[in-house]
């Protein structure tokens, strides 16, 4: 649904997007993570031809990017919720999205129905009327979320939906964003919020001005885990410390209460040896668990190995 | 360029201009206020003026009908303002750009919408004013002042290009500035020239008949020409989301 291919921008000399390469399958949602000025909105903002690139093809919803007579047909298959909601204050709900599915070319019926459909979705109807400056953040974001689907979009790209909303609009959003994942919708997430990308993303993507990587969540941590095992032992004793320093190195054991966190290559190979090396200094074993990196620190770290002084 | 989508867009900024109370009473305020006014004094003008009336009241008609030209430029600032300005600050142009609209449809779209209103409020204007003028006038007049070729030209020609004069200049504004009302302030400048021909106008220097209104307007229309490539190249969506303030 998606192909990019080293796609780039450029705003004079400053690179702000660099080479990134993707390709999203139909019905999938896919999570651009990045911190501020990593070139995610750069990014949409090129996929949804808003604004030109400057090198690098692309390919979205069957569309080229660049080329003249694709444009119009690209934006007819897209929905986009910018980082502002933007929503005509003084109109209603309905009017907000009456409007947007005219300019889409919808006919009266289709519009009504559609409109009349997402606004109960989205448990907006019975204020289908009312002005939108009175509704709360999350109503409003609601509504621009209804809007970029006004047109029933072949791909949706939502830039940080849930930035700068309290808890309960953000869970809001983030129950609309599962809604939309069952409905099957190709949908492009630009977040910065990584327990929902964990939580509704299929694959996730790390963006610093270049993407660092992209995988599934479970992918990305797994790429990270397998080298670090956390042994609790009923009571720590220095025999085990040193018993399981002589096997792995003292620099590769930490110990924490009754707990040793010991940094291994293979799991699978190396586990069954620290067993035997706590068991072999009358260690007593509670409990030995792989440590998974979440996608936080996943992401910490792929962004902090790319700062230029790390 | 589908007129259509153009249309709509301008259909739905005429719509939201209604819920601004300060530009709708303008919208109607200022016609009427030219349309009545105007002849009333034109009416005492007649009546205390001495002499032969028909020597010195044209001058003076031609010179108040020439409001309505400086009310086709002054009125639309604050629509189109609004409109570009109001859209960028409430973050809704975003949404416009991402939707299957050209950004010369969006561009003569926002124009439509602040050049309708602005000429049907200036068009309604006039025709009570040349009702009232002729029915004060008539008698020292000894014949219907109105309508003439002079009003013709000036309502025909010179408003719509005083209107489009105008939206451009706020548009080519809207780009270098953050909020409404700085718009409206930069574009208010551009008056001016035309208070400036209006005052001529009085003093008869030059007279505002149909000739000298008929260059006005080619000369205006050179000014628009040239402000419309300029605001063309304003009004493209990169340069909006990327370097517009």
């Amino acid at each position: 649904m998606i192909h990019a291919e080293a796609l780039s921008k450029q705003f004079g000399s400053l690179t702000a997007v660099d080479r990134v390469s993707l390709d999203l399958e139909e019905g999938e949602v896919f999570g651009f993570l990045g911190p501020n000025g990593a070139g995610k909105t750069t990014t949409v903002r090129m996929l949804t031809t808003l604004i030109s690139k400057s090198s690098g093809a692309a390919v979205v919803a069957g569309c080229e990017l660049g080329k003249e007579a694709d444009e119009l047909k690209l934006r007819e298959r897209i929905g986009l919720l910018p980082e502002n909601v933007g929503l005509y204050e003084n109109s209603s709900a309905y009017e907000n999205l009456e409007y947007f599915g005219q300019l889409h070319g919808l006919d009266a019926a289709t519009l009504r129905r559609n409109i009349e459909r997402l606004l109960r979705t989205m448990e907006l109807w019975e204020k289908k009327d009312v002005p939108v400056a009175t509704f709360s953040k999350g109503m409003k974001q609601k509504v621009a979320i209804a809007r970029t689907l006004v047109h029933d979009p072949l791909v949706v790209f939502l830039d940080e939906p849930t930035a700068n909303l309290d808890p309960e609009a953000a869970k809001m959003v983030r129950d609309t964003l599962l809604a939309l994942k069952k409905e099957k919708r190709t949908i492009f997430l630009n977040t910065h919020n990584l327990d929902e990308a964990q939580r509704v993303c299929d694959r996730v993507g790390i963006l610093r001005t270049r993407l660092l990587t992209v995988g599934s969540p479970r992918e990305l941590e797994a790429r990270m885990s397998g080298n670090r095992t956390a042994v609790r032992l009923e009571r720590m004793t220095e025999a085990v410390v040193n018993a399981v320093s002589a096997r792995f190195g003292p620099d590769r054991v930490e110990v924490s209460g009754d707990q040793l966190i010991v940094d291994v290559d293979d799991p699978d190979r190396q586990n069954p040896v620290l067993a035997e090396a706590v068991f072999g200094a009358g260690g007593r074993l509670r409990q030995l668990s792989q440590l998974s990196p979440s996608l936080e620190e996943v992401y910490l770290k792929l962004i902090h190995e790319e700062e230029p002084d790390a | 360029m589908r007129f259509s989508k153009a249309w709509l867009i301008a259909r739905h900024d005429i719509r939201l201009i209604r819920s601004r109370k300060g530009i709708f009473y303008a919208l109607i305020g200022f016609p009427i206020g030219v349309a009545i006014g105007f002849p009333l004094l034109i009416a005492y003008i007649a009546s205390n003026g001495g002499g032969s009336p028909g020597s010195y009241l044209p001058q003076f008609i031609d010179a108040f009908s020439f409001w309505f030209v400086i009310g086709a430029a002054s009125l639309p600032t604050s629509i189109a303002a609004y409109g570009i300005v109001g859209e960028k600050v409430e973050k809704s142009l975003e949404p416009l750009l991402s939707a299957p609209v050209t950004d010369g449809e969006i561009l003569l779209g926002k124009v439509l919408a602040a050049f309708v209103p602005t000429i049907a409020a200036v068009w309604a204007g006039s025709v009570l004013y040349m009702a009232l003028v002729d029915w004060w006038t008539v008698g020292p007049l000894g014949s219907l002042y109105f309508p003439n070729l002079q009003i013709v030209v000036l309502l025909f020609l010179l408003a719509p290009l005083a209107c489009l004069y105008s939206v451009e200049v706020c548009i080519i504004v809207s780009s270098r500035v953050t909020d409404v009302r700085s718009a409206q302030q930069y574009s208010g400048p551009i008056m001016l020239p035309l208070i400036f021909l209006y005052i001529a106008g009085e003093l008869g220097k030059p007279v505002l008949n149909a000739t000298n209104l008929l260059i006005i307007g080619g000369v205006l229309a050179g000014i628009v020409l040239g402000l419309f490539s300029v605001s063309i190249r304003t009004f493209r969506r990169e340069e909006i989301l990327t370097r517009w303030r």
